[in-house]
């Protein structure tokens, strides 16, 4: 799977990682293309119903981007966000997807090169584990 | 205005070239026509600059012009530009939550420069994605808060207690937090301000005995912001005072928490030998009087722009040569030298002092970061040796007093006051404002102004000015009396709801309390209250919550047009 380009999704939140995002931007720091953002108002509004819709249909990898914890725009949606993706990864076991293709980061709206960096990063661990096997056409 | 039929989208698709900024990196005429195919698209058209008034217009014109009822513009990001389309739409009656923003610039083009074929396969992408959300987009109302006509200023140096002092003279309350037992900051310290020699004290007593007797102003000494919690228009704000907590509501918050000289700890004998101070203490030492002996040497820039701290710190140059211009006034036999590496004494008055300076007998000399200038002596400092740039030689100094010049450094408090406001700080440690040239004196959280030394270090006439601008800033919503809140909150079907009470739970504002509703209690959500972050929605086990705005059904469609 030499020519393997992972599709994936990222949830930011409105105040810290899409503003993040948008500093990678003004910054003119490239990254692997391989990331579509779908903006919330901030990483608490991410379901995780929302990413296992993803992942059955077609995502190969998932990003849930948010502010550092204590910084949440709305106090403590983060934190909500947080203990919920142990649960969201126990699901993912018991559908068979590897917990790798979901992941959390925080990126503060200062940190465009770490939203870079997350980028390319998870496009690599997602490349590696190669395409997800819950896609219908897979 | 007649009302627009809402049910059969008609979605136009403006896509923009930013100049080069999108059209060099994406091919922007491609990206039209594959949006024209997309359903429910009436109308795609490109524009050079959609922002411009040009690409206002044609929006309202391809409004008008094709009846479209949902607007999406491709472009560059909702943080800054959404306003501005949102208001387009309004102008042709077009509600503003039926307008849609993707992001090609900052997400696709200046991104993926390298890999244009890469970067518009991307952008068609979150086109469709955009057009799949914007077909479900409602219309909503937005609802009006009631202002707190009262405001915080957090700091008393002469920019919290200016900024305080306008804003009560307008008819505000005013809470004036100090941490120290005394208003007045750093010049309650300082002898007297360049470039007028006027006495510091001078310019401070009157101001606080103001401020002390003014009946709008309530003033809290050795008091410190223990948390801040609400939002623009009603800030609940705790207060942590000597031994006693105070709690008030405020509807804006002026941060003035000015700066700090830094204390040069182990540099040129600061500490051990003394014979050295800094500019601070010598202005005490002015004040009081005190003899400073026949050969007095200053070194500037002693901790500023050096590798562990670059940046200027912009009043130390002129507070150097104030205060040998005051040596030299009063003993016109003693001898000073300033021993600088570049001196910044812009505009016209500096510039005029720094010359004066130079004909009262105030000695210059050049020397680099490289070459530092060393101190002689043990238990005090007897000479200096400095190597001369001009000369190319080194020279010895007689040496009765050192005087370091040293920059104002960040408010110990910054990191604490940045986090509990959610405001942002730069690289340095400064309080950083939402836009340098654009936003001023505000932060990027509404509601929340920011004045004096606490941005960068400033002079006390640019600090008084961002003070009155602050105050302007401040006044604005405490005027008109209330704030329009964004109508992305959160609703209950009550029908659906099973009273389980995890969305109260989850709720950070209390904006959730279960109601008796026939035999059974359901969720209410008060509309005032929410704030829209949709933590409760993505909880709900009954998916009882509907996110407005951001509706699990429209992001369900997002994702699934990207698969699609
Ligand atoms: C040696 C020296 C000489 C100077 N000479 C001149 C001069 O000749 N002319 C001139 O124009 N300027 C001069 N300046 C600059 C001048 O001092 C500043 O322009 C001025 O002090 C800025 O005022 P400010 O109110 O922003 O900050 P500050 O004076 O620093 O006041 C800030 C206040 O906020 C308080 N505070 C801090 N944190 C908190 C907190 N968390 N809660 C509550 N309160 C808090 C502090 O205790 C302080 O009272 C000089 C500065 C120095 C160091
Ligand atoms: S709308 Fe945005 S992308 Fe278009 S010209 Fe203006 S700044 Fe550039
Ligand atoms: S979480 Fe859902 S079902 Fe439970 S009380 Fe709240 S709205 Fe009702
Ligand atoms: S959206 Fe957020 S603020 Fe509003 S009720 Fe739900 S949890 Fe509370
Ligand atoms: S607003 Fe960013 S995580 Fe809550």
């Amino acid at each position: 799977m030499d020519n393997f380009e992972p599709r994936i999704v990222a949830f930011c939140c409105n105040w810290c990682s899409y503003a993040g995002a948008d500093l990678a931007g003004t910054s003119r720091i490239q990254y692997s293309p391989n990331i579509r953002v779908i903006r919330v108002m901030c990483s608490g509004r991410v379901n995780p119903l929302f990413v296992l819709k993803a992942l059955s249909i077609g995502a190969d990898g998932v990003l849930i981007l948010g502010c550092h914890p204590g910084d949440c725009h709305y106090l403590e949606g983060n934190y909500k966000t947080l203990r919920r993706i142990p649960l969201l990864k126990k699901m993912l076991k018991q559908l068979g997807i590897e917990e790798e293709r979901v992941r959390l980061e925080w990126i503060s709206a200062s940190e465009g090169a770490k939203f870079a960096e997350v980028a390319n990063n998870f496009t690599q661990t997602i490349k590696n584990l190669g395409p997800s096997s819950l896609g219908p056409f897979k | 205005m007649e009302e627009k039929d809402l049910s059969h989208p008609r979605i136009g698709v403006f896509i923009c070239h930013c100049g080069i900024n999108i059209g060099a990196y994406v091919n922007v005429p491609d990206l039209v026509e594959y949006a024209k195919q997309l359903p429910n698209v009436v109308h795609a058209e490109r524009n050079l600059f959609t922002c411009s008034e040009e690409g206002i217009s044609a929006i309202k014109r391809g409004t008008k012009e094709y009846n479209l009822n949902r607007v999406l513009v491709a472009s560059c990001t909702p943080r800054t530009h959404e306003p501005l389309f949102r208001a387009a739409c309004e102008e042709v009656g077009l509600n503003k939550y039926l307008f849609e923003f993707v992001n090609i610039r900052d997400q696709c083009s200046w991104v993926h420069m390298r890999e244009p074929q890469k970067a518009t396969e991307k952008a068609k992408d979150l086109i469709r994605m955009g057009v799949a959300k914007a077909r479900l987009l409602q219309p909503l109302e937005e609802i009006e808060m009631e202002v707190d006509p009262s405001a915080l200023v957090i700091g008393g140096g002469i920019v919290g207690m200016e900024a305080a002092l306008n804003l009560a003279n307008q008819g505000f309350n005013i809470h004036l937090v100090e941490k120290e037992p005394e208003l007045g900051g750093t010049l309650r310290s300082i002898n007297k301000l360049f470039p007028i020699n006027q006495e510091a004290v001078k310019l401070i007593k009157p101001l606080v005995e103001q401020i002390k007797s003014h009946p709008k102003i309530k003033t809290h000494l050795s008091s410190r912001v223990s948390q801040v919690t609400g939002f623009i228009g009603n800030f609940n704000i705790n207060l942590d005072g000597k031994g006693k907590a105070e709690q008030f509501t405020v509807g804006t918050i002026i941060v003035a928490v000015g700066a700090e000289p830094l204390k040069p700890t182990g540099q040129y004998g600061y500490g051990k030998m003394n014979n050295v101070l800094t500019q601070l203490e010598l202005e005490e030492r002015m004040k009081k009087g005190k003899s400073l002996g026949q050969n007095v040497i200053m070194i500037n820039c002693v901790g500023a722009r050096v590798p562990e701290r670059t940046y200027c710190s912009r009043i130390c140059c002129m507070t150097a040569i104030k205060n040998a211009f005051l040596i030299k006034e009063s003993n016109p036999k003693a001898k000073v030298w300033i021993l600088h590496r570049d001196l910044m004494t812009y505009g016209v008055d500096f510039e005029t002092y720094y010359r004066k300076a130079m004909e009262l007998g105030v000695r210059f000399i050049r020397y680099s970061l490289e070459r530092p200038p060393e101190i002689i002596g043990d238990e005090k400092v007897e000479n200096i040796k400095v190597y001369h740039e001009l000369w190319r030689k080194e020279i010895e100094l007689p040496c009765d007093m050192l005087v370091l010049t040293t920059p104002l450094i960040p408010a110990e408090d910054n990191q604490n006051i940045s986090k509990m406001l959610k405001v942002s700080l730069d690289e340095f440690g400064f309080l950083l404002e939402a836009h340098l040239k654009l936003r001023p004196v505000e932060f990027a959280m509404d509601g929340i102004y920011i004045c004096g030394s606490a941005r960068w270090p400033t002079d006390v006439t640019e600090g008084v000015s961002q003070a009155y601008a602050a105050a302007a800033k401040a006044a604005g919503p405490l005027r008109m009396g209330y704030v329009k809140a964004e109508a992305i909150n959160a609703v209950v079907n009550e029908d659906e709801c099973s009273g389980c009470g995890i969305c109260e739970l989850l709720c950070s504002f209390q904006a959730i309390e279960l109601q008796p509703r026939d035999n059974k209690r359901v969720s209410h959500i008060n509309e005032a209250v929410c704030k829209g972050c949709g933590t409760c929605g993505a909880a709900c086990p009954s998916g009882a919550i509907s996110m407005h705005h951001f509706t699990d059904e429209q992001i369900i469609a997002q994702v699934e047009a990207l698969f699609s």
